[in-house]
């Protein structure tokens, strides 16, 4: 019971001091949009010599922290990378046991106690919903409509997604629009941009993918023309409050750069 | 009402000096950030000039067959000074760099491009390559001019040639229609559009930031982005150990090698030392 009320007392110090940290980063400019690419489940759970769903369900864990940061921050938008339409090709054991642990998570959502209600998420699933079964789908929707009045934060899940799926369709929904009107109607850059299932955010302004990976995979491609890119060698169950820290001050450095390089592509 | 106006004068100067202070702190700690990327620097720079002086034996030899495709980025102010570019171009030949990509925003170094061309020995225009495999027999570097009416503008002009597709294939009253929107397809329209849709395996970005800065999205599907640092630090001992440290990783997708190099407005030049970055937006 002792041990108790030192850890809550050493969480309660470690929640002020992260606030205060967060008072002094909010003297300079702060990100709007953050995106996760959440790398590194699997060797997490490997290293660690954990079973194979280990490692995502401490995944999910670190997501929580992470998310509790962000709105303390007062970062508005937060994409996450959950499951690329690529990684569809994995062992099958793997993938149903994915889905398994989405559903769960996904379902989790819609307590009143959950994370959602707490701060006032709204939750979007983006992504080709179509080729998750029937009951991702359903519970994803289910999520959607529920939290669709919230709007403290955006919460934005990219499930059965890749960013050329998602040009794809945005042209598809864009050529679609245009066959009901004339014929000679043409598809401009607007109507793509329009149809692009993230043009419910704005673009995000860092990307942290852990892990050390320094690619995209195929994550926001279309989005992320000024976005600066972070790569810690952190797996993700591992990722913590000094990796964030250390891409906002990054941020905050080269802010003024891209601030204007995004105004001369206005012009 | 008279105890209300100090203590409302006194809450106002409180909060100007909490502000201050935390302004203060918040500037002291970017100094610390400041430091902390000079000194990372500086141990770059020892380590560059070591590999360039042939010291770390590892980066000596560098499976170069790995890479096939490299692009540079170009800042507006710098494509103005092309011969930074040439020599980029020629330390990359010197590598043995098959293939490289000029990415500028505004299209500077397009409107460059012959004098770019005459400049490096054993250039020649992508294009006039096409789009076949390296030849053994080829020892110059083909060079490709990027901009970003590559990007989204491209792939607007790809996507009216599905809508056509698309139209024509509706009024025949089949199902075809749908199948026009693969990726398969608008890798074909954008290459009727004159895009060159490889996919690179490297990007090495030179510059304060570590962005991709628009280049085509398309494209970068499966890429490695590197950040090399910001032009006037850039190094040739660098530039190698990041090509080696690709070529020694295992690759997922395999088909070429993009570098973009970001320039900073302000170059430093050295004599034998500079490792380029044109970066253009």
């Amino acid at each position: 019971m002792g041990g108790g009320g030192v850890s809550q007392l050493l969480e309660q110090i470690h929640m002020l001091s992260r606030r205060c940290l967060f008072r002094v980063l909010s003297m300079g400019p702060l990100p709007i949009h953050l995106a996760f690419i959440m790398d590194g489940n699997r060797r997490f759970a490997k290293k660690r010599g954990l079973e194979d769903g280990s490692g995502h369900k401490a995944g999910f864990s670190a997501l929580m922290t992470m998310l509790q940061y962000c709105y303390e921050l007062g970062v508005k938008y937060v994409t996450i990378y959950a499951f690329s339409i690529d990684n569809f090709r994995r062992k099958p054991e793997e993938v149903q046991s994915l889905m398994d642990l989405m559903l769960v998570k996904i379902k989790s959502l819609l307590d009143k106690e959950s994370i959602v209600h707490q701060y006032g998420i709204r939750v979007y699933f983006i992504g080709n919903l179509g080729l998750l079964n029937k009951q991702v789908r359903a519970a994803a929707e289910e999520v959607m409509k529920a939290t669709a009045e919230n709007s403290r934060v955006v919460l934005l899940v990219c499930v059965a997604y890749n960013s050329t799926d998602e040009i794809l369709q945005a042209v598809k929904r864009s050529c679609a629009d245009k066959d009901v009107e004339r014929e000679r109607e043409r598809v401009r850059l607007v109507d793509i941009e329009e149809n692009m299932q993230m043009s419910v955010a704005p673009e995000p302004d860092i990307l942290i993918r852990s892990s050390g990976e320094t690619r995209l995979s195929n994550f926001l491609l279309w989005q992320t023309g000024h976005c600066q890119l972070f790569s810690p060698d952190a797996l993700w169950p591992e990722i913590g409050l000094r990796h964030l820290v250390w891409a906002i001050l990054n941020f905050q450095r080269s802010h003024s750069y891209l601030e204007k390089k995004k105004k001369k592509k206005q012009l | 009402m008279d105890f209300n106006e100090p203590m409302l004068l006194l809450s106002f100067w409180i909060g100007q000096i909490s502000d201050l202070g935390l302004d203060l702190l918040w500037r002291f700690i970017h100094i610390i950030v400041s430091l902390c990327h000079t000194v990372f620097g500086i141990f770059e720079a020892i380590q560059s000039y070591a590999i360039s002086l042939g010291l770390i034996r590892k980066y000596s030899s560098i499976d170069i067959d790995k890479l096939r495709c490299l692009a540079v980025v170009v800042d507006i102010e710098v494509a103005r000074d092309v011969s930074k570019i040439v020599e980029l171009l020629q330390w990359l030949t010197t590598i043995g760099v098959k293939q490289v990509g000029l990415f500028d925003s505004q299209g500077l170094l397009k409107k460059s491009k012959d004098m770019i061309l005459e400049m490096v020995p054993g250039s020649m225009l992508l294009q006039e390559t096409g789009e076949k495999e390296t030849s053994p027999d080829r020892n110059g570097i083909a060079i490709e001019f990027i901009s970003s009416s590559d990007n989204k503008e491209a792939v607007v002009k790809a996507a009216n040639i599905l809508l056509e597709k698309y139209l024509k294939s509706s009024h025949l009253e089949n199902d075809e229609g749908e199948n026009v929107f693969t990726e398969s397809h608008l890798n074909e329209a954008l290459r009727v559009v004159g895009e060159n849709v490889h996919v690179p395996d490297l990007m090495l970005v030179y510059g304060p930031v570590r962005s991709h800065l628009g280049f085509p999205a398309w494209r970068l599907r499966y890429t490695e982005i590197v950040h090399m640092g910001s032009l006037e630090y850039m190094r040739y001992g660098s530039l190698l150990k990041a090509i080696h440290k690709f070529t020694g990783v295992r690759q997922n997708y395999g088909k070429g090698l993009m570098m973009i190099v970001q320039a900073q407005m302000v170059i430093e030049s050295r004599a034998s030392e500079i490792t380029f970055c044109l970066f253009g937006l």
